[in-house]
């Protein structure tokens, strides 16, 4: 890859006059040896996927596989119809996708990893509502992804995108951030308004920590999509509006990287602090204990 | 860079719930099979760090499995694996083990398949992409992101040479190398990278070099689309 930062990418799109999505699927054909249509067309079929599991999340009442939760997406969306919800219907309709790739995720059903499985809502939230309310095509979209995946690699490299390494904000935090500014791309922003959306997205999620109740990728986790899409949006507009990041995003990346290697190791996806040891945090956790030594005992009978 | 393209950022296309836990762990489960090179008889698993908290809720035990079985990220057949391993006649356990890892999401693999035995020590570093760190006892680095070939061998001068000559005739490039010895002149195994996939007649002609003692070839994108 040509950039190593937010400001390289955004330098190499203004200088060459490419959207930022362009500037990465070159580097990306250039790195992989394969054609830029071949990978275009990987991307276009994870966008594929991406549908598939907000339809399937959004159609299913099915609990996890832990039966903590199910079905809250589909209540979320029908929330969002009403005229008095207070989001309004697109940003509901992006907070409900969310939530439903996420059920999807926790039911061991088919996701793509948006950059993980735990934030795995926010881009299809924010991309597949986006897409219904402006017409745009799967090309469009496809573009987009490489966007965001442009800001995703430098975030990656430069700070980290796993909970256990730093926190909720690593992973929920960049997720935000690549949609945003993936969508003020789409909606016609230029290379600096781009990474200013990620800036604003990822300066709000500083320090979220992540504490998964008994271990599991549900609880937080998936109302945590479901805002984040909302903030995604918050983030796009602000920038496109005008508003700066005044601590540049890259700098902000590496409040990140210093937030995240300070967190202790209870908040960084062990279930050894958080909201997974509160007294229903542990409770729950003891039940699902219980209930799988129950069915192994179970199994032993057969 | 830990993260080298576009897809280890969106992707991979996986079943859930964790790209850590679950994608990532398959990924290692597959490369400790590749290096075994065959279906393991036995496998038993260690889980360092996260991976020891929480492994069962995130089906980390089910997913290595599934990598031994060879199955990919996005395989449905995951959450089945372990009745899946019995059929095949795998034998799994798994146990949790103390101490400082390497990483937070580390976990280490033993397999035995009839006289031939490997381990592996590698670390999920997130979005589902790995880090091996350790084959055979020999501190060898790799992300299995390339076609990487794991050869074991004498530490004797031109080894290495031999190697890289019988790669360059056959135009492929080297794009990252790691080499690790017990002792002067005495084992040594290097991970070697590379931007295309390897001749099956180059991966013989390096196993037949004098010196080489034993030969994995792990190829994790050769089978899918991309």
């Amino acid at each position: 890859m040509r950039f190593r930062t937010l400001n390289e990418l955004a330098a190499i799109g203004a200088s060459e006059g490419k959207p930022l999505f362009r500037v990465m699927l070159e580097d990306q054909a250039a790195e992989s040896g394969r054609t830029a249509e071949r990978e275009w067309e990987k991307m276009k079929a994870y966008y594929g996927i991406m549908k598939e599991a907000v339809k399937k999340g959004i159609a299913s009442e099915r609990g996890s596989r832990s039966g903590l939760i199910g079905g809250d997406a589909k209540r979320a969306l029908e929330y969002a119809r009403r005229p008095d919800a207070s989001l309004g219907g697109d940003a509901g309709a992006a907070m409900a996708y969310a939530l439903a790739v996420s059920e999807v995720n926790a039911s061991m059903g088919r996701i793509v990893a948006t950059p993980t499985a735990g934030s795995c809502g926010v881009i299809p939230g924010v991309f597949v509502s986006s897409q219904e309310r402006f017409g745009w095509t799967d090309d469009q979209m496809t573009g987009g992804l490489f966007c965001a995946g442009a800001i995703g690699y430098v975030i990656a490299n430069n700070s980290f995108i796993s909970g256990a390494e730093g926190g909720c904000q690593a992973e929920i935090g960049s997720a935000i951030g690549m949609a945003a500014g993936a969508l003020a791309e789409l909606k016609g922003g230029n290379p600096d308004q781009v990474v200013h959306a990620v800036g604003l997205a990822l300066k709000n999620t500083l320090g979220l920590i992540c504490d998964p109740v008994a271990g599991l990728v549900e609880i937080p986790c998936i109302v945590r999509n479901g805002f984040g899409a909302v903030n995604a949006l918050a983030a796009a507009d602000m920038a496109l509006a005008g508003v700066r990041s005044v601590i540049p995003s890259d700098e902000v990346i590496q409040v990140m990287l210093e937030v995240g290697s300070a967190m202790p190791d209870i908040h960084r996806e062990t279930a050894k602090g958080g909201l997974a040891q509160t007294p229903t945090g542990r409770k729950i956790a003891e039940q699902l204990a219980e209930a799988s030594s129950e069915l192994k005992e179970g199994d032993n009978d057969d | 860079m830990r993260f080298k393209d576009v897809f280890s950022i969106i992707g991979p296309s996986m079943i859930g719930p964790s790209s850590s836990h679950t994608a990532g762990a398959v990924r290692l489960g597959r490369v400790a099979r590749e290096l075994l090179g065959e279906m393991p008889e036995e496998a038993e698993v260690v889980f360092y760090g996260s991976f020891a908290a929480t492994y069962g809720g995130h089906g980390t035990d089910v997913a290595v499995v599934a990598g031994l079985l060879r199955f990919g990220t996005d395989d449905e057949r995951i959450p089945d694996a372990l009745l899946e391993a019995a059929d095949a006649g795998m034998k799994a356990t798994f146990r949790t083990g103390a101490g400082a890892a390497v990483h937070p999401n580390t976990l280490s693999v033993v397999l035995r398949a009839g006289e031939r035995s490997c381990r592996m020590t590698g670390c999920s570093i997130g979005g589902g992409n790995i880090e091996v760190v350790e084959a055979n006892g020999f501190d060898l680095r790799f992300t299995a992101d390339y076609p990487t070939l794991i050869v074991f061998h004498g530490d004797r001068p031109g080894v290495l040479a031999d190697m890289t000559r019988l790669l360059s005739e056959a135009n492929v490039n080297i794009g990252y190398m790691d080499v690790d010895r017990k002792g002067r002149l005495g084992e040594a195994a290097t991970a070697v990278e590379t931007d295309g996939g390897i001749p099956s007649g180059v991966l013989a002609e390096i196993r037949r070099l004098p010196s080489v003692t034993g030969l994995s070839y792990i190829d994790l994108n050769g089978g899918d689309a991309t």
